[in-house]
């Protein structure tokens, strides 16, 4: 186990550990992510979810340099055409091209995912850090709050920040992110209480290393599996919040718009049969949620392989 | 045991006075403050100054908060101004509908859950336990507006089975139109046996590694017997936490539920509220659901404590 100890610079061997801690600590640890990119690797699933998620990205990214569309005005001359020449995939309500739209929609999707992922992990990994790292009444005080705003269901704290705020894309970020820090929170905190107790912190502190150095260079560092794990089903999870959020009417303004946006569109022509304003949406928001669950399905596979074959 | 549940009793408690606090905040957040979010942003600051005194909203703020509890212990929520009725009585008509929706998506769900996982983890890795897993992950990757619509779609459109709409009026007309219950719970149970198999799956996979199940395979029980005898009712203990975990999900399923159905449950009041700028509705609403779902978990703990006799013992 003292292979996966991260040492301090400059300091000599001889802490609590009998055995030294040299340079032989950073190959070591190489291999050691190297094993967990070999079993992610091996894994089928996660190449799928991978590449269908590379694939989405190219394609709401670098798509529109080559399929140029007007995505700003609207065209009522050519509304709920069904695909065909000049429209792969039909246009929407408004004479918006589906296919255009789609790349449109799925940048903000994935931007508004991917941000709020991130915002929401960081935040929950600083604050769970705090809370199992100081303990005692501090720890107390922090977990009982997100025990409160856990017991009130997400889309009702959504619901009643959107309806105060009346949100714009950065905004929308932060409030998904503001309900979807608090379970991450609890994860950390568990994870930060068996670290702290680890020999290799006691040892930093014993050389003077102080709390924050501990907690920053010696414990959040080894937790930062649990968070890759947490941020790529947090990805998934905002994806679907925004999409619920544009039902409910609170998404993204127009001309800009979400794959929720969308959808919940296209589901006003379910009886007219407009298929193309439903599906194309739809099955964007299924197959991209379903790859980020398969990444982050394999990488906890991985990485708790990585923890099975060490003890 | 008495200091387990008197601490956890002292957690829910803490809790609910949290939810309380959180909420009596969100009030002081609202743009303008209550008498302008009441009001209207055109009413005159002398209108304001006699809204704020007849309310209490001028005195002290930790005053405010000692009036505002007592009127919530007495039961009174406040006054839907744009309901023209009190939020009390909205709450106590809607809320035994979405616990009646709620509730039963989350047993058909467990009921369904449990011979699942069993199946998948008993054949593990082949057809029906791949089937199952890619529509757990199909259906948990699917928004809920969507798929309560493709019900819609596929019942009551294409094929006249069912009707697209939920029954209306009161819990006991809602009661005498069951019909009209079927595709709402339908959805609500479909995304919750999506969330529940998974962790059905992996506990019964967990169960079957362990040593009492080796011996009782050594003292030659079949593996049905095996199943229903040790496996099950191991596997059964922790749904009891885990539908204490999930009731905040599966309530706010309800209300995308019972805002595509129609269904007048405390979701749509929610929606319609949140639309219409109604905010003593959506702060009575916020209070009563964290301490129902507060409520709901504390009591999955205690039933957990019942069920169990580890527990019991200790």
């Amino acid at each position: 186990m003292t292979t996966l100890e991260p040492h301090l610079p400059g300091a000599t061997s001889g802490g609590l550990d009998s055995q030294p801690t040299d340079g032989f600590t950073a190959p070591e640890q190489q291999s050691r992510w190297r094993a967990v990119v070999r079993t992610f690797a091996a894994n089928k699933l996660a190449l799928v979810g991978i590449t269908v998620v590379v694939l989405m990205f190219g394609f709401c990214f670098l798509g529109p340099v080559f399929y140029h569309t007007d995505q700003i005005h609207t065209n009522l001359a050519q509304v709920t055409l069904p695909p065909g020449p000049g429209h792969p995939l039909g246009t929407d309500s408004v004479g918006y091209d589906e296919l255009g739209r789609l790349m449109v929609g799925g940048r903000t999707s994935l931007t508004v995912g991917l941000a709020a992922a991130v915002v929401a992990t960081l935040l929950g990994a600083l604050w769970g850090a705090l809370s199992g790292y100081i303990g005692g009444f501090v720890d107390a005080v922090l977990m009982r709050f997100v025990d409160v705003l856990l017991s009130i269901p997400t889309l009702f704290l959504l619901l009643f920040m959107a309806s105060v705020f009346k949100p714009s894309k950065t905004e929308l970020i932060l409030v998904i992110a503001g309900v979807s820090w608090l379970v991450t929170s609890r994860l950390v905190r568990g994870e930060v209480l068996t670290l702290k107790v680890r020999e290799y912190v006691s040892a930093a502190g014993l050389m003077g290393g102080s709390h924050a150095y501990r907690l920053f260079r010696h414990v959040l560092p080894n937790a930062v599996g649990t968070l890759a794990v947490n941020v790529t089903f947090q990805v998934a999870d905002s994806i679907l919040l925004l999409a619920s959020m544009s039902y409910l009417g609170l998404g993204v303004q127009a001309p800009d718009t979400d794959w929720g946006g969308m959808l919940s569109d296209g589901v006003n022509y379910s009886y007219s049969g407009y298929w193309w304003l439903i599906y194309p949406a739809g099955l964007a928001i299924v197959v991209t949620v379903i790859a980020f669950n398969f990444i982050g399905d394999a990488l906890r596979d991985a990485l708790e392989s990585r923890l099975r074959s060490r003890t | 045991m008495i200091r387990y549940l008197v601490g956890r009793l002292g957690q829910s408690l803490i809790v609910i006075l949290g939810v309380t606090l959180v909420v009596f905040a969100m009030l002081h957040m609202l743009p303008g403050g209550p008498a302008r979010a009441i009001l209207g942003p055109r009413a005159t600051p002398q209108a304001v100054a006699a809204f704020d005194h007849a309310n209490g909203y001028d005195r002290a703020v930790p005053v405010q908060y000692w009036v505002w509890i007592k009127n919530l212990l007495t039961g009174n929520l406040g006054y839907s101004y744009k309901l023209n009725q009190s939020v009390a009585s909205l709450i106590a008509d809607r809320l035994p509908k979405t616990v009646l929706i709620v509730g039963l998506a989350n047993v058909i769900a467990i009921v369904l859950a449990i011979p699942l996982g069993l199946v998948q983890a008993s054949r593990r890795n082949r057809g029906f336990d791949y089937a199952v897993t890619a529509g757990a992950f199909f259906f948990y990757s699917m928004p809920l507006f969507w798929l309560s619509l493709l019900l819609i779609t596929f019942f009551s459109i294409d094929n006249t089975f069912l009707p697209p709409e939920a029954p209306q009026g009161s819990f006991v007309d809602v009661l005498k139109d069951p019909a009209g219950l079927v595709l709402p719970i339908a959805a609500l149970t479909l995304i919750t046996l999506a969330l529940f198999s998974r962790y059905m799956r992996s506990s019964a996979i967990d169960s079957l590694t362990q040593d009492y199940v080796r011996t009782a395979r050594a003292k030659g029980s079949s593996t049905s017997q095996l199943l229903r005898r040790h496996v099950l009712r191991n596997s059964l203990l922790p749904t009891i936490t885990l539908i204490g975990l999930t009731l905040p999900v599966v309530v706010s399923g309800a209300l995308i539920v019972e805002s595509v159905f129609n269904f007048p449950g405390m979701g749509l009041l929610f929606w319609n509220a949140a639309q219409t700028q109604d905010y003593p509705v959506l702060l009575g609403s916020v209070v009563v659901i964290g301490v129902a779902t507060a409520l709901g978990s504390l009591l999955a703990d205690l039933l957990y404590l019942v069920v169990d006799p580890r527990i019991r013992a200790a």
